[in-house]
């Protein structure tokens, strides 16, 4: 389902090129479970922001369900990334002044879903992350596990195909990471196709596919591997 | 996104902002009360000069000596300086037109009234009987001055309220002599207390037969005619019918000014019109520095909620609907502090016309409705581009900054 073909992004700093994708060629069936491990800088969240549709490849082609992505304008990529892309990231990122259920409902808002529709798709995803007595809740009143399963929520209300997750754990004490990586997991499970960046090897070991990148490139894939194995 | 989402969000985010909101609001309504408050001041002064203006009487002309080169009014016609006289039989010929209802000869002078060795000095009008209808004046007690000829010099005073209390205090005032100059008059009645003429309270002069006048100030001329038209759509032809006899009567020299109490009444109207205009313009700038005040705050609050618009966007919001949040965020704003500066306003030109009754002062419809639509439009002006940095915001680099 995600195909990426001779993939590079360069970045221009001062007078010099950095590429922080070199060549990248990646194909991710659906339902799969892939981690993508790798030192500081070698290009693990450009990758994921680029499957995301948040960043553009400055060359290569990008086929998401066998349709070219990279050539879309801004408005259809915006609509791609609401219906088929879930995000998770380290910082969580929910809007401080609204709730749980509130910030849960927002991708629904920005696709203009009528609230009655609305209100039952919010409720289901909260009390599917154990939530249902937090949704009233302001970010500030909720754990770090509890706002990343907010945060989960949020990824998974619109039933996308993709969730990509950037350091899900980075910022959450071990019991909590462990639940969020169980959630994800229990996720991926159900049929979603789940990528996740991580320093952990730990986490990264749970993943049935395991990427290791490099200097933008990718240095092993579990699945070639085993494959030349 | 539908609207009243777009209208929630933008009012959960000003109310998450408290402080920025109240600051943005304050700026925005004192804009827009300090519009009102000066238009309405401007249009206090008008209405209350065009007021005193309509109390000289309804459809009255009125005759100056001398021409004035311009039609209009200038301060040499205000002055009264009299080149050629106008004389008693001048107005007696205004009173031969079908037009004309009535005529007033109008003389005045100042000199000291006399009464059992009280003494003060008094304005004196010297007119005829008609000057009670045509200044739509009335008596308190007594009768104004006899419907005689003209050239009669009945020894008779009309006074006025204050004169009368000066002078007699308590006593009875008709039917006494008093002593104007070198002459005596016999009070046969006393002015109500209605009753204003520009630049003279009424109250405070004393009226006599205009033959008297003329005998008691030693002159042949008149100050003014004031000539009343029978209708509105009268008043053009006897304003024609004025200068031709008056013409025709100063062997052929245009040797008068008649002005219309219209055309007084426009030139003020068009001054005060104008200085009404140049205080609301003034005002409106203070709408303008608001707007810059919300560019400001809203470039802030743009680069504060950096990671929220990264948010946004990964949430699949387009640059469109950046724009659209941002836009309404600044819409609403400009709205409640249009709506609390009107509130200000209008409460502030309520004060002034408890504190001064004689000064209408309400802003007009058409100052009110510029500085909603000033200020709406400054608002959403100024927080386009604002809005416009939001929206190009690249949503990786607001995701990753913290
Ligand atoms: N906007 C940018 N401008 C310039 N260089 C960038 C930009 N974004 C990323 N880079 C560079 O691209 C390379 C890859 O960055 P990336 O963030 O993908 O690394 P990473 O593997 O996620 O690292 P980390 O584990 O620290 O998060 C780095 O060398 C980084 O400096
Ligand atoms: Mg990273």
């Amino acid at each position: 389902m995600i195909d990426l073909q001779q993939i590079h992004r360069n970045f221009q700093v001062g007078d010099q090129v950095v590429h922080a994708l070199d060549d990248i060629d990646l194909h991710i069936a659906a339902g799969e479970y892939v981690s993508i491990m790798g030192p500081s800088g070698s290009g693990k969240s450009t990758l994921l922001n680029l499957i995301g549709l948040l960043d553009r490849a400055s060359s290569g082609r990008y086929l998401l369900d066998g349709e070219d992505v990279t050539t879309l304008s801004d408005i259809e990529q915006a609509a791609t990334r609401n219906h088929r892309i879930g995000f998770v990231f380290q910082a969580f990122h929910l809007v401080p002044r609204l709730t749980a259920a509130e910030n849960v409902e927002l991708p629904l808002v920005l696709a203009a879903m009528p609230v009655e529709q609305r209100k039952p798709l919010v409720a289901r995803a909260l009390e599917s992350l154990g939530l249902s007595d937090r949704a009233h809740h302001k970010p500030e009143q909720l754990s770090g596990g509890q706002r990343q399963r907010v945060a989960i929520a949020r990824a998974t209300v619109t039933e996308p195909a993709v969730l990509l997750a950037d350091e899900p754990t980075g910022n959450l004490d071990h019991k909590s990471g462990d639940d969020v990586i169980n959630i994800l997991e229990s996720l991926n499970k159900r049929g979603i196709t789940l990528i996740v960046v991580t320093h952990d090897p730990e986490i990264g070991g749970r993943a049935r596919r395991r990427l290791e990148m490099r200097d933008g490139q990718i240095e092993t894939d579990s699945a070639t591997e085993s494959q030349g194995a | 996104m539908h609207n009243r989402d777009v209208a929630r969000f933008a009012l959960v985010a000003l109310r998450g902002y408290p402080g920025r909101t109240t600051l943005m609001l304050i700026a925005m309504a004192i804009g827009v009360a300090a519009v009102v408050v000066l238009t309405s001041l401007g249009e206090g002064a008008r209405r209350y000069v065009s007021d005193e203006f309509s109390s000289l009487g309804t459809n009255l002309l009125i005759v100056i000596p001398g021409r004035s080169e311009t039609a209009g009014v200038n301060p040499t016609t205000l002055m009264g300086e009299t080149p050629r006289d106008l004389t008693l039989d001048d107005a007696l010929a205004l009173t031969r037109s079908y037009s004309v209802r009535r005529i007033a000869p109008l003389n005045v002078g100042s000199t000291d009234v006399n009464w059992h060795g009280k003494q003060r000095e008094v304005t004196v009008i010297g007119t005829n009987h008609e000057m009670l209808a045509i200044r739509h004046w009335e008596l308190s007690q007594g009768k104004f001055l006899p419907d005689s000829d003209l050239d009669v010099a009945t020894p008779v005073c009309v006074i006025g309220s204050k004169i009368r209390s000066e002078l007699f205090g308590a006593k009875r005032a008709i039917g006494e002599w008093l002593r104007l100059g070198d002459r005596r008059f016999r009070v046969i009645g006393i002015m109500g207390s209605a009753g204003r003429s520009i630049g003279v309270d009424v109250q405070e002069t004393i009226m006599i037969p205009v033959a008297s006048a003329q005998q008691l100030f030693n002159t042949p001329s008149l100050f003014r005619i004031l000539v009343e038209a029978k209708s509105r759509a009268a008043i053009e032809p006897v304003k024609r019918f004025i200068v031709d006899t008056l013409q025709e009567r100063h062997q052929g020299e245009k040797d008068v000014t008649v002005i219309t109490q219209d055309a007084v009444l426009a030139t003020f109207d068009r001054i005060f019109s104008a200085l009404t205009y140049a205080v609301g313009g003034i005002a409106a700038i203070s709408l303008f520095v608001a707007g810059i005040l919300i560019m400001n705050v809203m470039l802030v609050a743009v680069s504060q909620r950096t990671a929220e618009i990264g948010l946004l966007k990964a949430l699949g919001a387009a640059p469109k609907q950046i724009v659209v949040l941002f836009l309404s965020e600044a819409f609403l704003l400009s709205l409640l502090g249009t709506v609390a500066g009107l509130v200000l306003g209008e409460f502030a030109s309520l004060l002034i016309r408890k504190a001064f009754p004689v000064l209408p002062a309400q802003a007009p419809l058409w100052a009110v409705l510029t500085a909603i639509l000033v200020a709406l439009l400054t608002g959403l002006l100024f927080s386009l581009l604002p809005a416009r940095r939001a929206a190009r915001l690249d949503p990786v680099l607001a995701l990753s900054r913290r």
